[in-house]
């Protein structure tokens, strides 16, 4: 369809403006190339908002179903096999197209935010550069018409999001967190490209449209039915091909146990925090599954779902425990992240397909929507407070509500927003997801429901701390408003945080691209049980920090050995250094090289002393001269080439 | 004189006029400079001229055939011809020994020797590229092989005379094992009553004895293997490596490096089709073990050198692992593959020597910071350090898919976990590389190096011509599996039914 034809342009500009920045990173200067990046993320802005309206609501909608549209940029970019292939081409449907939408619209407030927040950075222009090169990665990744392209633009976020972790290079924490988050995500991509090459084997197809197509899916069960493939503890290899392809999911999601690199990316520039740590690219294992999702429901009965649905629930509780002690504002945000993704992925993973069954997968691209708004003007605040107060830990601040109204008022926004609180945008995607998880599985439901009213708390124990609690004394260095740039970007997200909610979203996205209603039913006592567990939430934080009282401190005592675990992420960090470190490199790689040098090459040595032994009573040939050896060499090859010129 | 011999022959004229005529450093450059221009303006013209040729709907496994009897006592021919993969072979020798001219810009001690040397080096590996006569072969293969004593025993450092004479037996004992079974190749090939040959083609149409083949195939696999770093005979290389100069590290590791797989590819496996198929799951194993082992390896070194061969080790072994598996997508991606790391890992040496050059360090604790130091340089180490880590867009990233894919798509579980296995490189690559990036590049700036001189014109060329050509693999595979494509059916015939 030719209405879409202009769409390789949307991922084109930021690869211009990234190629141009990046090579004229020492000569263009700032604000120039904060302008330059910022016009071409405009015009994706444009584009992708005229995309979403044609295709919503001009042409996407044939005979009441969203028809995919498929753009070809170049067929057979590589050829494997006959069958397999990575074709490069553009995929419009409403996933993609919401997504475009969410990666625009942040990245053009944090390309806008940046003007200010990274003014006087000596890396100004290289930080633009990076930018752009994340946003053309992340626009590839959710346009990809192809699994072997989704992979290619997957490991070009991952090198992004490295780049700028890691921005500020000569600080060793940043280098050492960058390095982390490669590394992990390297290895959860691992698992990834091994369940690609499973599917392609069985499915003889990395295209999304035939993979997702009912004789696929229907074939492969149909297999997996008569025990034609291989299967494994009891699971058919299908299955845990699309297992390993959610753990790659989970590496770029920071779901457990993959998320120890998420706190750390927290070392990157704040404005990427949001970008890409809150807003875009750690949802790319929630998209992953979503961009599969025929393939991994009607799949042995949706098991591998089941898979994403335990561990999406059980990541959400589990940060959201570990972000109730933290005390850096930025890892709170962090873990809180990781907490809304689990959401998402339980809500996936609790879905079912057609019609209203497919409430879950609405409710969980309707929370990344909203997510993506709510969590980037956290972390866009968040930086607008660091910059004010140049410290990311809550005990600098306090009383900051005097001196930074604007950035208050869309912090609490935000904070009501998360903690699903009406009419905010957090509350109906939230909903949706509980009430998901209520037809699904009770016991699921709870852990939702405990970790709404837990997400209450921590958002507004972080609240009244930054913005009320003590009233810190700042000396002659007053915090101040953030400037203009910074602001529009906060008041633009704080905007969309309020009116999001009321997108009707089970109109544009579900399961079976057919649309179907969903409303919310306000007197539905799930609906009050959870508002009134997000008020508690609420009410209990400003019971204990509104006002400096002790009430933390005790509690903390009381809960003894536990606080301490939660506070230090229940050390899951160090017993991935036990392993790295200690059983990898020390009990594997080390014995490995000594090996090498002693054992394999040492056998060798010993050839090369016999020979030289050997040597010693031959050595009347040789000269010592290293002319003669160089003469003898090139008479003789000249003698060869004569011979050979003389044969002709 | 027909197009293929020109190769030959205009670097022996280069030679000449270097003996002849140049006296200094300056001359020496210059002339070697201009010759090597020479050469790819003609590996141009060749890949212009195949091209034509191809599309005019030549399908000849060979093109520009040239066969003339030399030693007509034991009928060995100065057979030539190219196909794709030749062709290609071509430009990536001349554009190594291009980048190679540029980074031996400034060196001091005796120039024009130096630079004869290097000369006959790529001499023998154009040779050995257009050789379809097993005699022929043999004889490029040594002249490629024996300056690399000379380079490394003249202009090394360090254990410099150890380092050559182990790297040079070494290949010597692995030639031996070659030779012996180029020999029964050469003898078997009378069984029918016809006069033994050594010439390729012909070969290929005389089915050689299986019980001949069991016996010569693991012979000519290791021997070529050798020098592709096939483990447990990749030892020479480390040492190797550490101990040569910059361009003849770049040029081996970049160029000579890969005789070995495309030895294997050309000759071993195409005239002893049952013999692969008999030791494939052996050699596999083997390969399996270098892949992940030469990373693990990797890990624990500290110097520059050392970490970028055994990195060689564990993507050669990916080339070795692909041509094993024997299919067409994995052979595509082992052609690939030859040429990515010949790019990656001569920008790789050459980083490593300029870098070395300044700080007169290469081991990576002793450097921190560098990326405000030599900025250009840091840039440049970065990109590679993401071309070798597989990134897309850099050539690594293409070639490997299709050797993982290719190695997946075998019906046969065993080769499917073991390609599963390989895999895991692709992790531990990426822990190596960005530990010697953290280490080395980034982090605070230290003091002890504050005065570098920043990269000069000539180290700038060398690098651009370097990253650009692995680009260039990264972005438009399909250029290049043109050429891969059409020779890799022809020689994967006989071990396909």
């Amino acid at each position: 369809m030719s209405e879409f034809s202009y769409i390789y342009l949307i991922p084109l500009i930021p690869l211009l403006t990234f190629l141009f920045l990046g090579f004229t990173a020492k000569k263009i200067k700032e604000p120039v190339s904060g302008y330059i990046g910022t016009a071409g993320l405009l015009a994706v802005f444009g584009l992708s908002l005229y995309t979403a309206y044609q295709y919503f609501f001009v042409s996407g909608l044939v005979n009441g179903k969203y028809e995919p549209v498929k753009i070809m940029i170049r067929e057979g970019w590589v050829h494997f096999t006959d069958k397999l292939a990575i074709d490069l081409g553009i995929l419009v449907d409403p996933i993609s197209v919401m997504m475009l939408v969410v990666v625009s619209t942040i990245s053009l407030m944090v390309h806008i935010y940046s003007l200010g927040y990274m003014h006087g950075d000596s890396g100004f222009s290289r930080f633009y550069a990076y930018l752009s090169l994340f946003t053309f990665s992340m626009l590839g990744l959710v346009m990809s018409s192809n699994l072997f392209m989704i992979y290619i633009f997957w490991e070009l976020v991952g090198v992004s999001s490295f780049l700028l972790i890691g921005f500020y290079f000569e600080k060793p924490s940043a280098v050492a967190a960058s390095k982390k988050a490669f590394i992990v995500t390297r290895f959860a991509d691992m698992f990834f490209l091994i369940g690609i090459l499973m599917v392609g084997y069985f499915a003889q197809s990395f295209d999304f449209e035939t993979l997702n197509s009912p004789a696929t899916y229907q074939t492969i069960q149909g297999w997996i039915a008569n025990h034609q493939i291989f299967s494994f503890m009891g699971l058919s290899i299908f299955t845990w091909a699309l297992i390993l392809i959610y753990i790659g999911g989970m590496g770029k999601s920071a779901m457990f146990p993959l998320h120890i690199w998420l706190p750390d990316a927290m070392e990157g520039p704040t404005p990427v925090s949001a970008l890409i740590h809150a807003a875009t690219m750690v949802v790319a294992g929630v998209f992953l599954v979503a961009r599969l999702y025929p393939l991994y429901y009607h799949i042995d009965g949706a098991f591998a779902l089941r898979v994403v649905a335990v561990v999406g629930a059980f990541s959400a509780l589990f940060a959201a425990i570990i972000a109730l002690t933290q005390e850096d504002i930025k890892r709170v945000l962090a873990f809180s992240t990781m907490s809304q993704i689990g959401y998402m992925m339980m809500a996936l993973g609790v879905s079912g397909f057609e019609g209203h069954e497919g409430l879950g997968y609405m409710a969980s691209m309707f929370h990344l929507f909203t997510h993506a708004m709510f969590k980037a003007l956290l972390f866009l605040t968040a930086g607008a407070i660091i910059h004010a107060v140049h410290s990311n830990f809550m005990k600098d601040m306090g009383g900051l509500n005097k001196y930074m109204p604007v950035s208050s008022i869309v912090f609490l926004i935000a904070a009501l927003a998360i903690s699903g609180i009406p009419p905010f945008a957090g509350f109906f995607s939230k909903d949706e997801i509980l009430a998901a998880a209520f037809e699904y599985n009770k016991f699921i439901w709870f852990i939702g429901f405990i970790v709404a009213g837990m997400t209450a708390f921590y958002m507004f124990r972080l609240y009244f701390r930054i913005f009320f609690n003590k009233q810190t004394d700042y000396g002659d260095h007053k915090p101040h408003e953030a400037p203009f740039t910074m602001a529009f970007a906060l008041v633009f997200l704080g905007l969309m945080t309020i009116v999001a909610g009321f997108i009707p979203f089970s109109e544009l996205v579900s399961a079976d691209r057919m649309p179907f209603h969903s409303h919310i039913h306000w007197g539905d006592p799930l609906v009050i049980a959870s508002v009134l567990m997000a008020a508690s939430g609420i009410g209990l934080a400003a019971f204990m920090y509104y006002k400096p009282t002790d009430y933390p401190d005790k509690v903390s005592a009381a809960m003894g050995k536990a606080y301490v675990w939660t506070k230090n992420k229940f050390y899951i960090d160090e017993l991935y250094l036990f392993i790295t470190h200690k059983i990898i490199f020390d009990h594997v790689s080390k014995p490995i090289a000594w090996f090498d040098r002693n054992v394999i090459d040492g056998f060798m040595n010993l050839l090369g002393v016999t020979t030289e032994k050997l040597a010693e009573r031959i050595k009347f040939l040789q000269t010592g001269r290293m002319q003669d050896y160089a003469m003898y060499f090139v008479s003789g090859v000249i003698a060869i080439v004569m011979l050979v010129i003389y044969f002709r | 004189m027909d197009i293929l011999t020109l190769f030959v022959v205009v670097p022996v004229l280069i030679v000449l006029a270097m003996v002849l005529f140049t006296k200094d450093l300056k001359q020496a450059r210059m002339v070697t400079l201009i010759g090597m221009l020479v050469q790819l303006g003609m590996s141009i013209n060749l890949i212009v001229r195949y091209m034509d040729a191809r599309a005019a709907g030549n399908h000849a496994i060979m093109l520009f055939e040239k066969n003339v009897p030399w030693f007509s006592e034991f009928n060995a021919h100065y057979h030539i011809g190219v196909d794709g993969v030749s062709v290609l072979m071509i430009l990536l020798t001349t554009l190594i020994v291009i980048a190679g001219t540029f980074v031996s810009w400034k060196i001091d001690y005796l120039p024009k020797e130096f630079f004869i040397s290097l000369i006959v080096l790529a001499t023998g590996v154009y040779g050995f590229f257009i050789s379809l006569d097993l005699f022929t072969m043999f004889v490029f293969y040594e002249i490629a092989v024996i300056p690399m004593y000379l380079l490394i025993g003249i202009w090394g450092s360090g254990p410099r005379e150890y380092a050559a004479m182990k790297l040079t037996l070494m290949l010597m004992g692995a030639s031996a094992l070659l030779l012996v079974a180029l020999l029964g190749i050469y003898f078997t090939s009378s069984a029918g009553g016809q006069a033994p040959t050594f010439d390729l083609l012909e070969l290929a149409q005389r089915k050689m004895d299986f019980e001949w083949q069991k016996i010569f195939y693991p012979l000519a696999f290791i021997g070529f293997g050798t020098i592709g770093a096939l483990f447990p005979f990749h030892t020479w290389s480390p040492d190797g490596h550490a101990s040569a100069p910059t361009a003849v590290s770049m040029l081996h590791a970049g160029v000579l490096m890969k005789l070995g797989g495309y030895g294997i590819f050309r000759f071993a496996m195409y005239l002893m089709p049952e013999g692969a198929l008999f030791w494939q799951d052996f050699f596999l194993i083997l390969a399996v073990t270098g892949v992940t082992y030469g990373a693990l390896s990797a890990i624990q070194q500290t110097d520059l050198k050392y970490i970028n061969a055994y990195s060689s080790v564990s993507h050669l072994g990916l080339v070795l692992f692909a041509l094993l598996m024997i299919n067409k997508t994995a052979w595509n991606g082992a052609m690939l593959q030859s040429l990515s790391h010949g790019f990656i890992t001569a920008l790789f040496f050459a980083l490593i020597g300029m870098i070395y050059g300044r700080t007169h360090v290469r081991d990576i604790t002793k450097m921190q910071g560098m990326m405000r130091i030599v900025p250009f340089l840091s840039v440049a180490y970065v990109v590679a350090a993401l071309a070798n880590l597989g990134l897309p867009g850099f050539s690594g990233f293409v070639a490997e898919m299709n050797i993982f894919v290719g190695g997946f798509m075998n019906n046969d579980l065993y080769k499917q976990v073991l390609t599963a296995f390989a895999v895991t490189s692709i992790v531990v690559t990426a822990v190596y590389m960005l530990r010697l990036t953290g280490r080395m590049i980034f982090g605070p700036t230290t003091k002890i190096y504050t005065n570098l001189p920043k990269a000069f014109w000539y180290e700038k060329t060398a690098i651009a011509i370097l990253v650009l050509f692995i680009t260039l693999i990264g972005t438009l595979p399909f250029w290049w599996l043109q050429f891969i494509e059409e020779s890799v059916n022809n020689f994967i015939q006989p071990l396909i039914k």
